[in-house]
This record gives structure tokens, C-alpha cells and sequence, in this order.
């Protein structure tokens, strides 16, 4: 086992779901090692939130980057290397608030990106407003009698956004977590892990989930209806059964092998390139 | 005709219908035939119709502007005569479509006939003006046969069946004498700096289509195997410069581009490099603003905004290259400085340089290539924050063995991880201070932070910057004045600056905005100007306009 520790301390609330996402990051991180993935091809892009500080937790490469952008520089890593394995982490407010234009993009051109996105239905780090996927009715300190907008099903977006690879796993269910994040890394391609969480602090839907969340059974990852049927079964609400598991999966070129064009070494023709202006 | 050849044209028409090609077409002629280029391209922010022109220079000498006199008038449209008749020299000659136009004065040539007649398509009429001028200007059909063929890939049959009709049908009204010089490569601004920058090493080149920084979108995308480099569109400009940052941080020498209002998307992303301390390359084409202002139209008012761009105490490079020549230069040399700071860098440049067209000497390829950065040795323990004396910590990038590289938006220790820690911030923001310093002091060593023009010892001086470079150079030099040009803005260059302003009595500033940007930089530097001649009709300056002014000093 490789020690995955760095020597900074831990701020999350005690309790906070985070942990169950950083022990499944490092079991995960640990088996693609043993399967042969070299520990330095790793990059962990994390954006700003809670959930983004796993980047000060883990001794891998990081892009601790901006809020809402943390997508937008996982593509450009990618693009600029594409034998790096990237694992994006980044929060609802981030992914669906902020930076919804780049989710949207990234799925749409099939960025061979791994996007976890850790929703906790709300913004947490700046003490609890609601987000675009906060139930309608959500008092926070920016919404004292509730928000007045209706959440959007993030996975729908992501259906409709041309998404090769669609999952939803739970924070606590670590062992869930982990086969789903390895799965992920290997698909080539777009894949959108959504990380259920419950955030003690704000919104604990640790009963919820408990009893509503369920390990759903897809026997054809490649059917889009199957896939929408497991997607619409939960709509962000107090209420219904939420399926977890890997809703959707099929296989597309992806953005980086068709549009790379750079070649390692090879000399760019500047003269070609003045000669056609005479 | 003065003494020296100088000529200019003005070809005009609607969008649609192949003006600017025509321009370009003739400038090339001229080009073979050893004149220096300078075209001007005046377009509105439509796709057919509206009213388009180029205003073309061909000189015996050096040429950075335009004139707004023409020579020669090639008018595919009514419009063009409406608009521009005044503009024609008292022994000027007008060339017309006379299938679309009536005037009393001037030569007609049917070109839309003669393009039907031989099934050609309607646009290429202009190849049927183009030869006409041809033929009047004594231009062999050897030479136009050959520029036509360069120029114009699909249909090229048909366009030259049409042109050697045209060519046949006119008569020679002056001889365009053949100069000793040879041709030279003929480049718009956007295309040398794109050059400059895949000299100094491009890989990534990200950007959102904005004028009138698209052509270099453009130009890579177009020349992606010669230039070597992956070109990429994306969603906007903020996925734009995130990801570029991204790329620098593997490893690759990254360029993002656009105009102000793309600019003022970026900024947040200039304040991420500052802190992450990852190389970028930022060029910003000036147009017209506030807000969507004149889209097609020039402008030199971002300077302020770009001066201090993205949140937060730091320094960023910051260079206004006056023509292609120095845009080629300047955004290889941005590129180096960018990595070897690990820092952004912002080539500062404008419509009228982006989209003019310049005769460029090829003596300036072999001053730019990629230079070196400070790289890790591979020995020890990586820390992507190392408190190296002169700031600069050695790079690794992820997938280098033995490195954990971890680059943060947080303010971090040398590991880079994030910190609270009161001595930590002190202590980093000490060591980017001191980035800070060294690159002042570069700036201080550098060659051609500022340049100097015309009579170096006159004591009335004219300061410009950008693209009025050009009218400005012209003028001074045609009345005998001193001109300064500031291209490094940022560290500022004050010691060169102070060297060139060395007894000057009377100094004129120079600039297309109207509140004197580059003046209030110049006064934060104790540099005070007894006379400052804006313009912001969004139109360039012409050195006639500012003799005219230049005379009252």
C-alpha cells in the first residue's frame, strides 16, 4: 500500500461524509497502483469547497484550482498529456452553480476527465445556502423561508449532455464508492460519478439516504432508457427510493485522441509557413 | 507624384462580395513587384452587404499606415464612390463596375458581364477588377497569373479565364515601375505573433472566437501540423484560460487569446496563474469598448485594465507591440519570460496591428526561439514552491517520477498545500516579491523595451504606443521630431524611459482613447506631457492628420 498521506491536517466536521470519500479515493487510488497505473501519472483537480480540500489530503499530483473552473483545467491537463489519469472532485454549487457551462462541455466532447461530483445539496464551506440541486423549500441563510426554485437532476443534464458514463454511489458506502471510481478511471472516455454525501453541519440526510438509498441492479449499461428510467426514479426531494450504481456506459472516441495534434520533438515549420506569405 | 513611390489604393465594396481579397490580391502584386505593404482593413460587423474597404500602401520605403488620399480607386459598388470620392487624388484614377454603376468620371470595366458571359460565379468579379487594374498599371499578365494562382485555390480556371478577358479588354494608363527589392512574405499582425509564439516553443492554443483576435484562432487551427501545435475552441473565455493553465501545469507552453471583453472574463484566471505561479500566455486584440462597443473598429483602452488584470498584489509582464514585426518578437520573447517567471503575460495589441497587413523581414526569425526555464533536477524531496533567493522554484510537471507536484489557488506552503499560517503567507509572498524584483530587473537589462524614431536630436518628442506607432513614426519623421515608444509596460521600463525623454522641452502624447491611459502611466513615472492628441472615432490616426497637429507644437 502506498502511504497516500500528506502532512496536512484535517478540517472537515467530524462525522463529515468526506471521510468516506477519502478513504474510497485511496483504496481506489491504491488498487489502479497495484494494477499498474504508476503513482506519478495521478493528478487530482480539485476545486473550492469542502469536499475540494481531498487535493491538501492526498500525496498525488494536484491542481487545486478555482471555483466553478476545476473541469475546465482537468481538460487542459488532459489535453496537454493524455497518459495522466485525472480525477476531478468538486462540489454541487461548483459543478452545477458556478461552472455548469464547463460540466455540460466537458460531457458533450467526451473529455477522457474522471468528474466526481460530491453533493452534498447545498453550499456547505460558506455555511449553507441552497444550490441547483437544494429541495425546493430550503431554508438557508440566503433563503430564511425557502428557496422557491425546484432542484434539476444533474444526472438527466448529463444524459442530455452526451455523457459516455453516468454513476451515482453514496459517501458512506466506501466499498460502492471505490469499485465505481475504478471503473471510472478505466473507461475511456467522459464519466460522471455523483458522490451522494450528507453534510452533518447544514443538511444531514444521513437517515434519508440510509433508508431510501439502495444499490439498483443494471443489467444493460448501454441502454439509454434503462438508464433514464434508474435517473428519474429520485428527483432531488424528500421523497421516492435513490438507485445507486453505474446507470450508463458506452463507448466513444474521446476529445483528446482525435483533436492532439502535437507532436513530441518534431520541429514546427516556420519557414512552410512564411513562404505561403510571399 | 511625389518623388517617392508611394502609392495608394483603396478598394471598396460589400461584404460578400471579395473586397478584402482583392486588396490583398493587389497588395501582392505590388509586393512582386518590390514595394513595402501596408494595408488597412475597415469592415463592419455584418456578413453581406454593409460597406467594406482595404486602403492600401505600396512604398519604395518602410510603411506602418495607411493614407487616406488613394491613388487608385477600385470600386465593386455605388458605395464605394459615394462614400469615398473625396478621398480620390486630383490625378487619382477610378476604376469602377460599371455594371452596377454610373459616374462620369473614371474608367468602367463590366465586370459582373464579364463574369456571367464565361459562367463565372458573381463573386468572382473582383478577379475581373483586379486585372483591370492590372493591365492600367502596366503589370504584367505573367505576374498577375502567378499572384491569381497563389491566392485563389478553388475555381482558379475560371477566375483566370475571367481576368485574361478583363486584362485583354483594358489599356495601360500608367506604368507602376519594378523595384530592385525582392518579395517579400506579407503577414497581418495576428498571423506573426501567432509565429512568434510557435517559435518560442506553442504546444496549446485555446480560445473563444472574439474580433479581432479570431484570425489567430484562425491561423493556428489552419496550420496545425506546420506550426506543430493543438489548437482548441471551447465553451468561454473563463474555460478558456482555466484550461490553458491547466495544460502549463503538464507541462505544456500554453497561449490563450482574445479582445477586452474576453479579457475581463480571463482576469480571474490571470489571478489564479499569479498565485499558482503557472505560466500563461494571454493576448488581448484591443477593440473599441466599453461593453460590445465597436466590435470591428480599433480602440487602445484597455490598457489600464490590463495594467492591473486579476484580483490581488502581483506583477504580470505586460508588452505593446507596435507592427508585425515586433508582435512576432514580442509574444516569443512573452512566451519565454512567461515560463521562465512562471508568471502570466499579456501581449497588449490592437485591431489595426491584429488585422493590418505588413511587409515583414524575415531577419527577425532567428531572434526568437525557445529559451530555457528553471527546471527540477530530479535530486531530493519536490517542493513545487521551493523559497529558492530569487523566487524562482524549479518546475516539474505530473508524470515525472519522483515528484509530487501540487500546484494551488490557496495561498500554500513550499509543498503546496494550502495555509492559514501568518509566518507561511509572509514568507511565500515574500518569495513571489522577490520574483517580482527579478523580473524589474530583467526588464532592465532587456534590448528594446523602448524604442526610439526619427530626429534623436530634436527636443520636441512624441510618445505612442501600439499601433499609432505607425502614423506617428511617419509624421515625425517626415517634420523632423523625436518619437518614444514604450512597447515593455509592465515592469515598467522607467530607466529606458527616463534615457530616452533625456532633454526633452516638449512632449506630446499620442493615443486612440479618450482619457490618456497611457499618460497616466507615464505621470505615476513623473513623466508629464505638455500636449496629448486623442482620437477615439475608433479609426486609426494617418501621419497626415497628425502633421497637421504635430506643426503646432
Amino acid at each position: 500500500m502506498e502511504k497516500l498521506e500528506t502532512s496536512c491536517s484535517n478540517t472537515w466536521c467530524p462525522g463529515c461524509g468526506n471521510f468516506g470519500l477519502l478513504a474510497a479515493v485511496k483504496e481506489a487510488v491504491n488498487s489502479l497502483i497495484e494494477s499498474g497505473t504508476p503513482k506519478e501519472k495521478i493528478v487530482i483537480v480539485s476545486d473550492i469547497g469542502c469536499n475540494s480540500k481531498i487535493a491538501d489530503y492526498l500525496n498525488l499530483n494536484s491542481f487545486y484550482g478555482l471555483h466553478g473552473r476545476s473541469i475546465a483545467s482537468a481538460e487542459g491537463v488532459k489535453l496537454a498529456n493524455s497518459d495522466l489519469k485525472v480525477l476531478v472532485f468538486l462540489g454541487d454549487g461548483a459543478a452545477l452553480d458556478e461552472g455548469i457551462s464547463h460540466l455540460i462541455h466537458a460531457a458533450k466532447r467526451n473529455s477522457d476527465i474522471n468528474v466526481f461530483l460530491l453533493n452534498n445539496r447545498l453550499f456547505a464551506l460558506t455555511t449553507g445556502q441552497f444550490t441547483a440541486v437544494s429541495p425546493k423549500g430550503m431554508k438557508g441563510k440566503s433563503t430564511p423561508e425557502g428557496s422557491v426554485e425546484d432542484p434539476i437532476n444533474p444526472l438527466e443534464l448529463m444524459m442530455a449532455s452526451n455523457a459516455t458514463f453516468i454513476a451515482r454511489s453514496y459517501a458512506l458506502k466506501v466499498q460502492h464508492l471505490k469499485n465505481l471510481i475504478i471503473e471510472a478511471v478505466k473507461h475511456k472516455g467522459f464519466s460522471l460519478v455523483e458522490v451522494l454525501e450528507p453534510c452533518i453541519s447544514f443538511f444531514n440526510t444521513m437517515q434519508f439516504y440510509g433508508e431510501k438509498a439502495y444499490e439498483a441492479v443494471n443489467e444493460d449499461p448501454s441502454s439509454k432508457e434503462k438508464a433514464m428510467a434508474l435517473i428519474r426514479e429520485w428527483n432531488y426531494s424528500e421523497e421516492g427510493r435513490v438507485p445507486l450504481g453505474l446507470f450508463y456506459k458506452i463507448e466513444k472516441p474521446s476529445y483528446e485522441e482525435q483533436m492532439n495534434k502535437k507532436e513530441e520533438g518534431r520541429e514546427a515549420d516556420i519557414a512552410k509557413c512564411i513562404q505561403s506569405h510571399i | 507624384m511625389k518623388n517617392t513611390k508611394d502609392y495608394s489604393i483603396l478598394v471598396g465594396g460589400a461584404a460578400g462580395q471579395g473586397s478584402r481579397v482583392a486588396g490583398l490580391i493587389i497588395a501582392k502584386l505590388f509586393n512582386r513587384l518590390g514595394y513595402n505593404i501596408f494595408i488597412h482593413e475597415d469592415y463592419q460587423s455584418l456578413i453581406k452587404g454593409g460597406h467594406n474597404f482595404s486602403q492600401i500602401r505600396a512604398s519604395e520605403e518602410e510603411v506602418l499606415s495607411h493614407r487616406n488620399e488613394a491613388d487608385f480607386m477600385l470600386a465593386l459598388d455605388a458605395n464605394t464612390i459615394a462614400k469615398h470620392k473625396d478621398k480620390l487624388a486630383k490625378k487619382g484614377t477610378l476604376i469602377f463596375n460599371q455594371d452596377k454603376i454610373q459616374f462620369d468620371t473614371g474608367i468602367g470595366v463590366k465586370i459582373d458581364t464579364i463574369t456571367k458571359e464565361l459562367g463565372g460565379l458573381p463573386i468572382m468579379s473582383n478577379t475581373a477588377l483586379i486585372a483591370a487594374f492590372a493591365k492600367m498599371t502596366g503589370i504584367s499578365w505573367a505576374v498577375l497569373e502567378d499572384v491569381l494562382k497563389k491566392e485563389i485555390g478553388k475555381g482558379i480556371e475560371k477566375n483566370l479565364e475571367i481576368a485574361r478577358k478583363a486584362y485583354d479588354e483594358s489599356q495601360e494608363v500608367v506604368k507602376i515601375e519594378k523595384l530592385k527589392n525582392k518579395p517579400k512574405p506579407l503577414l497581418t499582425g495576428n498571423e506573426a505573433l501567432a509565429l512568434g509564439a510557435v517559435k518560442a516553443g506553442l504546444d496549446n492554443y485555446y480560445a473563444y472566437p472574439m474580433t479581432p483576435a479570431t484570425s489567430i484562432l484562425h491561423y493556428l487551427a489552419a496550420h496545425e501540423k506546420e506550426c506543430n501545435v493543438t489548437v482548441s475552441q471551447l465553451e468561454n473565455e473563463i474555460s478558456v484560460i482555466n484550461a490553458g493553465i491547466g495544460s502549463a501545469f503538464a507541462g505544456k507552453r500554453t497561449m490563450v487569446g482574445t479582445s477586452g471583453g474576453g479579457f475581463a472574463l480571463m482576469t480571474e484566471g490571470i489571478s489564479l496563474a499569479a498565485q499558482a505561479e503557472t505560466p500563461i500566455l494571454v493576448i488581448d486584440s484591443q477593440r473599441s469598448g466599453p461593453a460590445t462597443g465597436v466590435p470591428t473598429y480599433n480602440g487602445q483602452s484597455d490598457l489600464l485594465c490590463v495594467l492591473a488584470s486579476g484580483h490581488g498584489d502581483f506583477l504580470r509582464f505586460v508588452v505593446a507591440p507596435g507592427d508585425a514585426q515586433e508582435s512576432f518578437y514580442w509574444t516569443g520573447k512573452l512566451l519565454n519570460l512567461a515560463w521562465q517567471y512562471q508568471t502570466p503575460a499579456i501581449l497588449l495589441t490592437d485591431k489595426d496591428i491584429s488585422e493590418g497587413t505588413f511587409t515583414f523581414d524575415e531577419a527577425v526569425l532567428k531572434k526568437v526561439k525557445k529559451e530555457k526555464d528553471s527546471v527540477w533536477n530530479g535530486k531530493g524531496e519536490y517542493k513545487r514552491y521551493l523559497d529558492k533567493e530569487n523566487g524562482i522554484s524549479p518546475m516539474a510537471f505530473p508524470g515525472q517520477p519522483g515528484a509530487i507536484v501540487k500546484a494551488i489557488s490557496y495561498e500554500h506552503d513550499e509543498y503546496g498545500i494550502s495555509t492559514e499560517e501568518e509566518a507561511q503567507i509572509v514568507k511565500m509572498q515574500d518569495k513571489r516579491l522577490r520574483k517580482f524584483e527579478a523580473m524589474q530587473n530583467a526588464v532592465d537589462e532587456m534590448e528594446g523595451t523602448v524604442k526610439v524614431y526619427g530626429n534623436l536630436k530634436s527636443k520636441k518628442v512624441v510618445i505612442c504606443w501600439g499601433s499609432t506607432k505607425g502614423a506617428v513614426k511617419e509624421a515625425a519623421e517626415h517634420l523632423g521630431l523625436k518619437v518614444v515608444q514604450p512597447v515593455v509596460l509592465q515592469p515598467f521600463p522607467e530607466k529606458q524611459m527616463y534615457a530616452a525623454l533625456k532633454g526633452a522641452e516638449k512632449i506630446v502624447s499620442v493615443e486612440l482613447n479618450s482619457t490618456g491611459q497611457m499618460e497616466q502611466i507615464l505621470n505615476s513615472h513623473g513623466i508629464e506631457a505638455d500636449k496629448r492628441i486623442l482620437k477615439y472615432d475608433m479609426r486609426p490616426f494617418t501621419a497626415q492628420e497628425l502633421e497637421v497637429q504635430f506643426k503646432k507644437i
